[in-house]
């Protein structure tokens, strides 16, 4: 018997007892012995100049420690690195201001932290902060994006010209001779305003430093702890080895939770260190409106240029990118969405450029999709527009334009936010849109129930689209296998997970190489002393690039196994089976060995070994792909509208989805699920709503509204496998893949289902209220 | 003096301290997770007296003489074996990240003792005062569905 399959199971996950009955540690449970406190005081100014803060009232207060401001910070204060330097494209300006880790002379956002309070308990912390004198001068505040790049308009940082944060242009083909050959020209304005990643879990880092020991310990909600330490290493001018950072069950990424740094990273640790004390802060939920990076907030000018048939010849677009009061992310935002735009279509000439500007808004960084969503909210909105012009059905439009099979590795000739070239690397797209359309009986539906009902006097709809994703960048992730003597696997990876089940699905890459039972492998993740080398958990790239690093070390330690036990039974390697933990040769179950066994045997204590022997049965190994794998799908619904109401109700949700190789389809279901609840929010019900003067009207959960278990409706997932050459296991992401299509698709949705002449839906999100607009303006 | 999962605990606080905090930081029941403190995302859902409360909407000493259920009591201090709704939540995958998830399993416990076979809709609407933001809440219907399965209907 061979290693039972592993891979492709549906899995029950290894980490959820510990989830289920509150055992797990997420890190505001951290608590130790004489444990500090922290609130910070945050501006109430979008944009002022900050003249003085005074805390001698605050640092008088009973059980306050330390309150700390930008001037207490010395050599300590400087602004934080740029985390994602922009690709190599030619012509590009970028002007880099990263935030700093409290606002010295000017407040550029509100929220922005002026003061850090420590005290012995968060009560007396937060009442601390109404002890401290604030004097700032308010001035205009950059709120909208048109405006903020008029001449004369405020700055937002007053070294640079204007408000000017990046300007690129990238260009495949030669986009105006093709407008030449054109039989129809569309050419719209889209608007996609910002969301929230509103991960339950709030954010918190908690701080120990052991003077013994020299070693500083962080518990971190973080995505990426092996860069937060290594840059607290360099900050703290500490050795990497005397820094620990954890990232223990995180209750929600969805981007966010990777900055370089946030404020409260680098000061929670530093306070630990000068105080000799643990400290502890944890955001709440109205700071986290403010003090978390948030997306969206894009203008597109889009112009699609078709040959009768309904092929495109090309497609233009000019498009503004709010990258809120600082831009550490770098450009990734707006290169996702230049880049995805370009979706599973041929589109042989294609000018994409897009100005980023600096806004007195919360920073903005990748939220699941991470600007793809944009990108496919374009080219999706201009064919439905494309179609309905050339009376072409809304399928058949994107069919005869989709990539065929025999056209990848397909290059795309622009570059993607990895700064690869953006190529396809597999894909098979009209068997996909397909199988959507049979699934939601697309055509059934638009030839005779559609009719039928709208003779009833319903307002019932069909939308479909298509879209692609680049997932799975590098540059590398790690892992390293070990059996231990008593049998158990240990796999350490330096990745964190909030909620991805890789305790689960990593267990079940290296139990099926091994021949163990998945509760036999023992997952460490996210945290750097069990592991050191990483990057993080982004841009759907666990599974992908974490995976196949733990693939490759479980293959390395199968060796070494199949080596020692080659000599133990005194059997080829090519006989030998590892099935139930143990090691046998082929036709022989009965006489075999353990790998428990074998690891002691591995570890000898006295005696001679062969030179050149490691000990144990251990590997390391490294995966880095040569560049990003695309995932791809198509989603459809069906809704019904009521004008009168605006109200939208999704009848079906159906989503086919291509990932490559799945690892886990139960995983893979439940990450789509969410996405797409993540998607209709950001459709139908979630939008921060800023005034002009850069306020924050809606900054709580009674007023953001993240839909609940009565918006969300039952999704109908069906996988398709086209694998990925560029990883061992064919894998490609899937973690942003639910959010990306579905403001397109809603959008198509309820269009048809209103059926009305001279409505055009051209923006996300909607809301009841400006879907009741949109229809009484098109009365 | 309150009862929390059976023990009774006797403690002077702050009339300003949360019940949530109490839970959390006085007793060490982390169990407890806050995700808003204002009341709609429903992760510190507790019961008091068996019946689901915020419990970041109530002060610690509202709680006095009263008997609070946490997360942590529903297996025994969190050593013993799955409660079956936590099972249940296990076999459909009914959680992710896992953070929102023991106050869906505090609101959903009262629900199901009053309503063992639910349909669909009512599962949903008795949902629908817990946020989540990983699972799209459809896992989550399945396993209490799941769950409603193996209670036995009542002989009539």
């Amino acid at each position: 018997m061979e290693s039972r399959r592993q891979i492709g199971e549906r899995v029950r996950r290894t980490e959820d007892a510990r989830l289920l009955t509150g055992r797990a540690l997420f890190v505001d449970d951290v608590r130790l012995d004489g444990m500090l406190h922290v609130a910070f005081l945050r501006s109430q100014h979008a944009h002022a100049r900050l003249t003085g803060v005074d805390a001698t009232a605050a640092r008088a207060r009973p059980g306050v420690v330390a309150v700390y401001t930008a001037a207490d910070l010395g050599d300590y204060w400087r602004p934080g690195p740029l985390l994602v330097p922009p690709p190599p494209i030619a012509g590009l300006v970028f002007n880099a201001c990263t935030q700093v880790p409290l606002a010295k002379e000017k407040l550029r956002h509100v929220g922005e932290p002026m003061a850090m309070v420590v005290a012995e308990s968060r009560y007396l912390a937060e009442d601390a902060l109404d002890d401290i004198v604030v004097e700032a001068e308010p001035l205009p505040a950059v709120v909208d994006l048109e405006a903020a790049l008029a001449k004369g308009a405020p700055r937002v940082h007053e070294h640079l010209p204007s408000n000017l944060a990046a300007h690129a242009v990238q260009r495949k083909g030669d986009y105006a001779r093709a407008k030449q050959r054109a039989h129809t020209v569309i050419k719209r304005r889209f608007r996609y305003d910002r969301g929230a990643s509103a991960a339950i879990e709030n954010r918190a880092v908690a701080a120990q430093w052991d003077p013994r020991a020299e070693e500083l310990t962080v518990w971190d909600t973080t995505q990426a702890p092996i860069p937060i330490r290594n840059g607290l290493a360099q900050l703290l001018g500490l050795l990497e080895s005397q820094v620990r950072v954890v990232a223990p069950f995180v209750g929600g990424g969805f981007g966010p939770k990777i900055m370089m740094y946030y404020p409260e990273e680098v000061l929670v640790p530093w306070a630990a260190m000068k105080l000799g004390r643990p400290v502890k802060w944890t955001e709440d939920r109205q700071e986290n409106f403010f003090a978390t990076t948030q997306e969206r907030g894009q203008i597109h000018d889009a112009e699609i240029t078709l040959d009768q048939s309904g092929k495109i010849l090309g497609v233009r677009d000019v498009f503004l990118h709010d990258t809120g009061a600082y831009d550490p992310y770098g450009l990734t935002v707006p290169i996702n969405s230049q880049c995805t735009l370009l979706g599973p279509y041929e589109i042989p000439n294609y000018e994409s450029e897009f100005t980023a500007v600096f806004t007195n808004k919360t920073i903005v960084t990748p939220v699941r999709g991470a600007g793809r969503q944009h990108g496919v909210f374009v080219i999706e909105r201009l064919l439905d527009f494309a179609a309905k012009e050339l009376g072409i059905d809304r399928a058949e439009i994107r069919r005869r334009n989709l990539l065929r099979r025999d056209q990848f590795p397909f290059n795309n000739e622009i570059l993607f936010q990895d700064s690869a070239p953006l190529t396809y690397d597999s894909g098979d797209y009209e068997p996909a849109l397909d199988q959507a359309l049979e699934l939601i009986d697309y055509h059934r539906f638009v030839r005779e129930e559609q009719p039928r009902l709208r003779t009833a006097g319903r307002h019932v709809g069909i939308g479909i689209v298509c879209y692609v994703e680049g997932t799975g960048i590098g540059p590398y992730e790690g892992a390293r296998v070990t059996v231990e003597p008593g049998g158990r696997v240990r796999l350490a990876t330096g990745v964190g997970t909030q909620g991805q089940g890789h305790f689960t699905a990593f267990a079940q890459i290296v139990a099926e190489v091994l021949g163990v039972d998945v509760a036999d492998v023992h997952v460490i993740t996210g945290d750097t002393r069990e592991f050191h080398w990483g990057t993080g958990t982004f841009a759907s790239r666990g599974a992908v690039v974490a995976g196949s690093a733990c693939q490759a070390a479980a293959l390395r330690v199968r060796e070494k196994i199949l080596e020692l036990a080659s000599h133990e039974l005194e059997a080829s390697k090519a006989d030998l089976v590892l099935a139930g933990g143990s090691v046998h040769v082929r036709g022989d179950p009965g006489a075999g060995i353990t790998l428990g066994a074998l690891a002691v045997k591995a570890n000898p204590l006295r005696g001679a070994v062969r030179p050149g022997t490691e000990p144990g049965l251990e590997a390391t190994a490294y995966f880095g792909p040569d560049r990003g794998s695309t995932a791809s799908g198509v989603h459809a619904m069906l809704v019904e509208v009521d004008p009168e109401t605006a109200q939208v109700e999704i009848r079906r949700y159906v989503v086919v989805h291509d990932c490559g190789r799945v690892i886990n389809p139960m995983i893979v279901d439940g990450q789509i699920h969410g996405g797409v609840a993540h998607g209709i929010g950001n459709a139908f019900y979630e939008q921060l709503v800023y005034d002009e003067d850069g306020q924050l009207l809606n900054a709580s959960f009674m007023d953001y509204l993240l839909p609940t278990a009565t918006d969300v409706p039952r999704v109908e997932t069906a996988h398709r496998e086209t694998p990925s050459p560029l990883n061992p296991m064919g894998a490609k992401g899937v973690g942003e893949a639910g959010a990306i299509p579905t403001g397109a698709l809603f959008a198509q949705a309820v269009e048809d289902a209103l059926g009305r002449t001279g409505l055009e839906i051209c923006e996300i999100p909607l809301s009841p209220s400006r879907l009741f607009e949109l229809i009484e303006e098109a009365r | 003096m309150v009862t929390v999962n059976g023990a009774r605990y006797e403690r002077t606080v702050e009339p300003r301290l949360l019940l949530s905090d109490f839970l959390r930081n006085e007793l060490g029941l982390t169990g407890t997770h806050v995700g808003c403190e204002h009341g709609v995302c429903g992760a510190c859902t507790v019961l008091l007296d068996g019946e689901a409360v915020r419990s970041c909407l109530m002060f610690a000493v509202q709680a006095d003489g009263h008997a609070v259920t946490t997360v942590e009591g529903l297996t025994d201090g969190g050593g013993g074996p799955l409660h079956p709704l936590q099972a249940a939540f296990h076999e459909a995958h009914g959680l992710q990240c896992g953070f929102c998830t023991p106050g869906i399993l505090m609101t959903l416990v009262p629900f199901l003792r009053d309503h063992p076979h639910p349909d669909e809709r009512e599962i949903r609407e008795a949902l629908s005062g817990n946020l989540c933001r990983c699972t799209g809440y459809q896992n989550i219907v399945a396993a209490v569905r799941l769950a409603s399965d193996g209670i036995p209907t009542p002989d009539r």
